[in-house]
C-alpha cells in the first residue's frame, strides 16, 4: 500500500506502541504529533500535539471519542473537543487543529508531513 | 405524469426526496445529471480535504433513486429542450418526454475574464473533480491566493492550507471581507483572527493578470505590485446555469439567471426552476436552505398543494477556521431606521453587533465574530419580531446582575417560529412531534429532519424536546451523554449484572458511538468501583481522564505532581528525608498541602515510574490525589500527645485511610478523625467526619469544603471503632451505588429524598436490609487493594507509556518550562 520511498511518509513507530483507543505524540524533527488509534473504528488519525486553547503539548494525552459520527479527541487541560477528521474545534471557538494523514503498513505506521512543515 | 428533472444537485435532489414523500401516485420520473456521480454534499465540499470521501460526501446511493422507482442517469447532460414537442435531448443522444420539466442546473463559479486566467495551476472550487484537480497540484505549490473574499473564497482559502499551502493570500476587491454580510469593523477583526492563523489577507486589490509560462508564476495586480503564486482559485462569484433556458426561449434575467414565479414556474408554465439556477425577484439565492423552499413550493405546484415560495432570509452562520461568523436580517441598517448596539472585545477577538428599530422594540439584524452561540436566538427574535426585553442591550450581554438570560428562551418563541430553516420546520412542529413521542433529538431528526442540515439548530431543537416534555410533566430522564441511554446507577447494575470489565465491553454491550470524554472516565470509575481491578489494565487505561490514566495530576505546561500517601499525616523523619531527596533530585516544587501531606510538583512524564520507584522502595504507596478517590484521612495529634485527646485519633486515622485507600466513587472521598470536640482536624467539613467522645466516637457524614461548604450531619452516636467502620463501610457503598457522577457526598444527601433521616434508616437501622450486601462488597473492595504505582513500575508494559515521544522516549518534552520563586521552581504562566 505504502510507498516507503516516496519521502513524504515519515515512520512514526509500530502499531504495538500506539495504545489502543488513545494516542502517543510522535516526534518528528521539531514538530510534535499526536498520533491516535482508534480500534474501534479500524480507524487511524494524527493532528497537531499542541492544544490551541493554552498552547499545552498535551492532545496525545487526551481522551479519544466520537460526537455524532465524528470522531473527536478532548484536550486533557479543560476538555476542548476537536474533530480528528477535518481538525475543527468541536467545543467553544477555539481554532481549529492542523490533521495529518496516517498510513499502516505491515504493522508500522508512518506519518504524511510536507517538506516544508520540517 | 412524467417529470424530467435536469440537473442531480442539492437541490434536484431534495426534489426528489420531496416529491416521494408526498406524492400519493406512483411517479413517472427521470433525472439527468451532468456530474460523474450522484448528488453529493456540496456545502460540506471542502471535508473531501480532510479525508470524507466522494461516497461519504454522497447525499444518497445510487440504489436509493431505484428503490423508489427514479430513473438516474448520470454523466450525461442535456443538451437541448424542445418545448413545442416537449421533450429533451441528452449528449448521449437520449430523447425523453415530459408533462412538467424542472431546471435545477445550479450555477458555475464566475469566472473574471483576467489575462492569463487559462493558466495551469488555476482552479476554481464547485465540484468533486474541481477538488480533485487540485489536490494533485497542490503539493507542487508553496504559494497560493484565492481571488475573493466572500464566504467561499475564505473557505477555499481554508482548504489549500488543509492541502499544506502554507502561506496562502486571500484577494478581494471590495475593501472588506465577506462584503455581503459583514461590516467595515466585524470584517477588520475577522481579518486579525484570520491572519494570526496563518492566512494573508489584501483588500481593496484589483488583479490584472496572471503571470507566468504555461503555469502561473504570479499575480499583478492594478496597483502595479506583484505577488509570486504558484497556485490559484477563483471565487469570485457564482453565475447561474441558463444556457439552456436561454436557448429554448424562456425569460431570463438581465444579469443571468431564469426568471421563476412564487410557484416556481418559469415562463412557460410547464418548466419550472428551482436553486441556484433561478432567478426570483431579481435576486439569485446563493445557499442551500433557500433552494430546499424552492424544491418544496415546486412539489405543491406539481401535486396540486399549497406552499409557494415567499423570498426567503440570506442569514448565514458558519464557521470559517474555526471562527464564528454570522450575519441575520439586515446587518447593515443605520441611520435614522435604526439604533445600532456594539460589542467588541478585541482580546478575544469578538464583535457583536445588533440593529434595534428606533423605538427599541424590534431587533432588525446583525453581526457575530467570533463567537456566534446566540445566533439562533438572535435570528429567531428578529424574525418573529419578538418584543425586546426593556434593556435592549441585555440581548447580547444577558441581563447583568438579574438571574434571566435576557428573556429571549425558547419559551418566549411563537409556534410558528422557523427553528430549523435547512427543512423549514417550526417550533410548533417540533413540539407537536414530542407530544406524539418523539422524545429524542434522534427522534426528532427521523420524523420532521429538524437539525439534519447544517445542525445549528440542535442546541435549540434540544431546549423545546425538554420544555415540551416538561411542560407535559413527564419526567426527563438523567442519562449519561450520547453514547449512553442510563443514568449512572442503572449502568452500574447492568455491569454487575453481566460481569463487564472493561470500557470497550460497556460500550459495545450497553451503549453507541464511540463513547466521549463524559462517559469514558463515568464508566472507568464504575468498574473501578465494582471490581477494583488495576485502573490501567483491560484497556482501560485510555478510558480515564489524563489524571488517572498516568496516575498523577496534570499541571500547567504538562508535567505532573507526585502526592505520596501519609495516612493520618504522620510521617517518619526517614520518609521525610527521602522525600527531600527525591524532590532535590529531580528538581521538584515541594509544599505541604491543605490535606496533611506533601506534593512534589513539576514533575516530566517520563520521569515519574523512576521518582515512584524511589518513593516506593522507602515504604510510599500511591496517595490517589489524582483520582476520584478517598484523598487524605486527616487526623488531630489525639490522646498520645494531646492533654484533652480522648482517643488516638491518629491510628484510627491511620487504619481507617488504609482501608478506603484506592476506592473509586463517583466524586473524591475525604476524611476527618479528631480527638476530642475541638475539632482540631475539622472532621465536620469531611465527607466523613469522627469525633471522639468519653464513649467512643460520633460519626458525621457529608460535609464538604469547596465553593459551597456544608457542615458534615451526626449519623451516629458514641459508637465503638469496629460499628463505627462498620457504618462507614454501608456508607460509603451506598453513595458509591447510587450518587450521580461527579457528586460529592453534600450534593448527593441534598438531593436524597428523605434526607439524613432516610440515610440514616439505610445505614443505621438497615431499613432496605442492603447492610450485610453493602459491607461485603466494601470489604472485596478492601481485599484487592494493591499500589498501582507499584503495579505500573513493576510493569514494563505499562511503564513504557509514561514517556511524552513514542518515537524518543528518552527525550523530555521541549516546551515544558519554568520560573523561578523563592528557591524553588513554579510553572511559567500560560499564554
Ligand atoms: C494540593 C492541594 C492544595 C494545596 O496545595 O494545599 C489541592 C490541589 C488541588 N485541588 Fe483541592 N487541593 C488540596 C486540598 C483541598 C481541600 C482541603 C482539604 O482536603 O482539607 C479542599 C476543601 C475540602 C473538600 O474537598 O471538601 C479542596 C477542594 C477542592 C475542590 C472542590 C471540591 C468540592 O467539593 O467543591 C476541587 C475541585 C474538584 O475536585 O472538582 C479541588 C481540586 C484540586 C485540584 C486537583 C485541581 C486540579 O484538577 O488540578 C488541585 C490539584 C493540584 C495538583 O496539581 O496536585 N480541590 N482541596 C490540596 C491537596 C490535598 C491533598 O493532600 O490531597
Ligand atoms: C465550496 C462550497 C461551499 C458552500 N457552502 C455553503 C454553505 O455553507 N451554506 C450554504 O447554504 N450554501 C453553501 N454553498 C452553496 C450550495 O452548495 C448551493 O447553494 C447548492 O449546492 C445549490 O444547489 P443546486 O442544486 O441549485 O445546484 P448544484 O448543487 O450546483 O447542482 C446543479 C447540478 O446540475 C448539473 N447540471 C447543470 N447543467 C446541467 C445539464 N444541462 N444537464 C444535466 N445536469 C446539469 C450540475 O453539473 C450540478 O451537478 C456552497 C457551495 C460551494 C461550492
Ligand atoms: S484552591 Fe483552586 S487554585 Fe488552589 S489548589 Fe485548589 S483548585 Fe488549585
Ligand atoms: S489547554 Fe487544551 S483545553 Fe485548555
Amino acid at each position: 500500500m505504502v510507498d516507503t520511498m516516496n519521502d513524504k511518509w515519515i515512520h512514526a513507530c509500530s502499531v504495538q506502541d500506539v495504545p489502543e483507543n488513545g494516542g502517543v505524540c510522535v516526534k518528528v524533527a521539531d514538530l510534535q504529533i499526536a498520533l491516535f488509534h482508534f480500534k474501534r473504528r479500524g480507524e487511524w488519525y494524527a493532528t497537531q500535539n499542541e492544544c490551541p486553547h493554552r498552547h499545552q503539548m498535551a492532545l496525545s494525552r487526551g481522551m479519544i471519542g466520537s460526537q455524532g459520527d465524528e470522531p473527536k479527541v478532548a484536550c486533557p487541560f479543560h476538555k476542548k473537543t476537536f474533530s480528528l477528521k477535518t481538525g475543527e474545534c468541536l467545543s467553544g471557538d477555539e481554532c481549529a487543529i492542523k490533521t495529518y494523514q496516517v498510513r499502516v503498513d505491515d504493522d508500522q505506521v508512518f506519518l504524511s508531513i510536507t517538506d516544508d512543515e520540517l | 405524469m412524467k417529470i424530467i428533472i435536469v440537473g442531480n444537485g442539492m437541490v434536484g435532489f431534495k426534489l426528489c426526496e420531496k416529491l416521494v414523500a408526498k406524492s400519493t401516485k406512483s411517479l413517472d420520473l427521470i433525472v439527468f445529471g451532468e456530474e460523474m456521480r450522484p448528488a453529493y454534499d456540496r456545502v460540506h465540499l471542502s471535508e473531501f480535504f480532510n479525508g470524507k470521501s466522494a461516497e461519504e460526501l454522497q447525499l444518497a446511493p445510487s440504489s436509493w433513486y431505484a428503490d423508489k422507482g427514479i430513473e438516474l442517469i448520470i454523466g450525461d447532460p442535456i443538451l437541448e429542450i424542445d418545448r413545442k414537442a416537449k421533450s429533451v435531448r441528452s449528449y448521449l443522444g437520449r430523447v425523453a418526454y415530459y408533462d412538467y420539466l424542472i431546471l435545477a442546473t445550479g450555477s458555475a463559479a464566475f469566472v473574471p475574464p483576467i489575462p492569463g486566467i487559462e493558466k495551469a495551476g488555476v482552479f476554481i472550487y464547485r465540484t468533486i473533480e474541481d477538488l480533485v484537480l487540485m489536490q494533485s497540484w497542490a503539493p507542487k505549490a508553496k504559494t497560493g491566493a484565492v481571488i475573493g473574499g466572500g464566504l467561499l473564497g475564505l473557505e477555499a482559502a481554508k482548504a489549500m492550507i488543509d492541502l499544506g499551502v502554507c502561506d496562502t493570500h486571500v484577494i478581494e476587491f471590495a475593501p472588506r471581507l465577506m462584503p455581503r454580510q459583514i461590516d467595515d469593523a466585524g470584517s477588520s477583526l475577522l481579518q486579525g483572527k484570520l491572519e494570526s492563523l496563518g492566512l494573508t489577507i489584501h483588500t481593496s486589490k484589483n488583479t490584472q493578470e496572471i503571470l507566468g509560462e504555461s503555469a502561473i508564476s504570479g499575480m499583478q495586480f492594478q496597483d502595479e505590485s506583484i505577488l509570486p503564486v504558484d497556485m490559484l482559485v477563483i471565487s469570485a462569484g457564482i453565475k447561474p446555469r441558463d444556457e439552456l433556458a436561454r436557448a429554448c426561449g424562456l425569460e431570463v434575467g438581465p444579469r443571468g439567471g431564469i426568471v421563476v414565479n412564487q410557484y416556481m414556474q418559469t415562463s412557460d408554465h410547464h418548466i419550472l426552476a428551482i436553486g441556484e439556477c433561478a432567478l426570483y425577484e431579481g435576486m439569485i439565492y446563493g445557499l442551500v436552505a433557500p433552494g430546499y423552499d424552492m424544491a418544496e413550493a415546486a412539489v405543491s405546484t406539481l401535486l396540486g398543494l399549497e406552499k409557494t415560495f415567499q423570498g426567503f432570509d440570506m442569514s448565514t452562520k458558519l464557521k470559517l477556521i474555526g471562527v464564528d461568523v454570522a450575519s441575520f436580517g439586515d446587518p447593515f441598517v443605520t441611520g435614522n431606521d435604526a439604533h445600532t448596539i456594539v460589542f467588541e472585545d478585541r482580546n478575544k477577538g469578538i464583535y457583536k453587533r445588533v440593529n434595534i428599530s428606533p423605538d427599541g422594540k424590534e431587533l432588525l439584524g446583525g453581526i457575530l465574530i467570533g463567537d456566534a452561540d446566540q445566533y439562533n436566538m438572535l435570528l429567531q427574535t428578529c424574525k418573529n419580531k419578538v418584543v425586546l426585553p426593556p434593556n435592549p442591550e441585555d440581548i447580547l450581554l444577558g441581563a447583568r446582575g438579574g438571574e434571566h438570560d435576557g428573556g429571549a428562551g425558547v419559551t418566549s418563541l411563537p409556534d410558528e417560529a422557523v427553528i430549523c430553516s435547512c427543512e423549514a420546520v417550526s417550533k410548533g412542529d417540533i413540539s407537536s412531534h414530542v407530544l406524539e413521542g418523539a422524545a429524542t433529538l434522534d427522534d426528532i431528526k427521523k420524523c420532521c429532519k429538524a437539525g439534519t442540515g447544517c445542525g445549528g439548530c440542535v442546541p435549540m431543537v434540544k431546549d423545546i424536546i425538554n420544555h415540551t416534555l416538561k411542560a407535559q410533566g413527564i419526567y426527563v430522564r438523567n442519562v449519561i451523554c450520547e453514547h449512553f441511554e442510563f443514568s449512572r446507577q442503572e449502568l452500574m447494575d447492568l455491569i454487575r449484572l453481566h460481569d463487564l470489565r472493561s470500557y470497550d465491553e460497556v460500550l459495545t454491550v450497553h451503549g453507541q458511538g464511540d463513547g466521549c470524554e463524559t462517559c469514558k472516565p463515568l464508566v472507568a470509575s464504575i468498574l473501578a468501583s465494582l471490581w477494583n481491578e488495576l485502573i490501567l489494565d483491560k484497556g482501560n487505561d485510555t478510558a480515564q481522564d489524563s489524571n488517572d490514566r498516568f496516575l498523577a495530576n496534570i499541571q500547567k505546561g504538562g508535567t505532573y505532581s507526585v502526592v505520596p500517601r501519609i495516612p493520618g499525616g504522620e510521617i517518619t523523619p526517614d520518609k521525610l528525608i527521602v522525600i527531600g531527596q527525591v524532590a532535590k533530585e529531580f528538581n521538584l516544587y515541594t509544599k505541604i498541602t491543605g490535606g496533611q501531606r506533601i506534593d512534589l510538583f513539576g514533575a516530566h512524564l517520563s520521569d515519574l515510574p523512576t521518582i515512584w520507584e524511589q518513593l516506593i522502595a522507602a515504604g510510599f504507596e500511591s496517595g490517589h490525589a489524582y483520582g476520584k478517590a478517598l484523598r487524605t484521612v486527616k487526623s488531630c495529634v489525639g490522646s498520645t500527645w494531646c492533654r484533652f485527646g480522648l482517643h488516638d485519633s491518629v491510628s484510627f486515622a491511620i487504619q481507617i485511610e488504609e482501608r478506603y485507600r484506592g476506592i473509586r466513587a463517583p466524586h473524591k472521598i475525604k476524611g476527618g478523625v479528631s480527638g476530642c470536640i475541638r475539632e482540631c482536624s475539622e472532621a465536620q467539613s469531611k465527607d466523613f467526619g469522627i469525633i471522639a467522645t468519653e464513649k467512643g466516637w460520633n460519626l458525621h457524614v457529608c460535609g464538604n469544603g469547596g465553593s459551597k461548604p456544608q457542615h458534615a450531619l451526626l449519623l451516629a452516636s458514641d459508637l465503638d471503632s469496629e460499628t463505627c467502620i462498620r457504618y462507614i463501610d454501608r456508607f460509603l457503598m451506598f453513595y458509591i451505588k447510587t450518587a450521580d457522577p461527579l457528586t460529592r457526598t453534600a450534593t448527593w444527601l441534598n438531593k436524597l429524598e428523605g434526607g439524613m433521616d432516610y440515610l440514616r434508616n439505610v445505614v443505621v437501622n438497615d431499613s432496605l436490609g442492603l447492610g450485610a450486601e453493602l459491607e461485603t462488597e466494601m470489604q472485596s473492595l478492601v481485599d484487592n487493594y494493591v499500589c498501582e504505582w507499584k503495579a505500573a513500575v513493576e510493569n514494563p508494559a505499562f511503564r513504557k507509556r509514561f514517556s511524552h515521544f513514542v518515537n524518543a522516549p528518552e527525550e523530555k518534552d521541549p516546551t515544558v518550562q519554568f520560573d523561578e520563586l523563592r528557591e524553588q521552581k513554579m510553572a511559567k504562566a500560560w499564554k
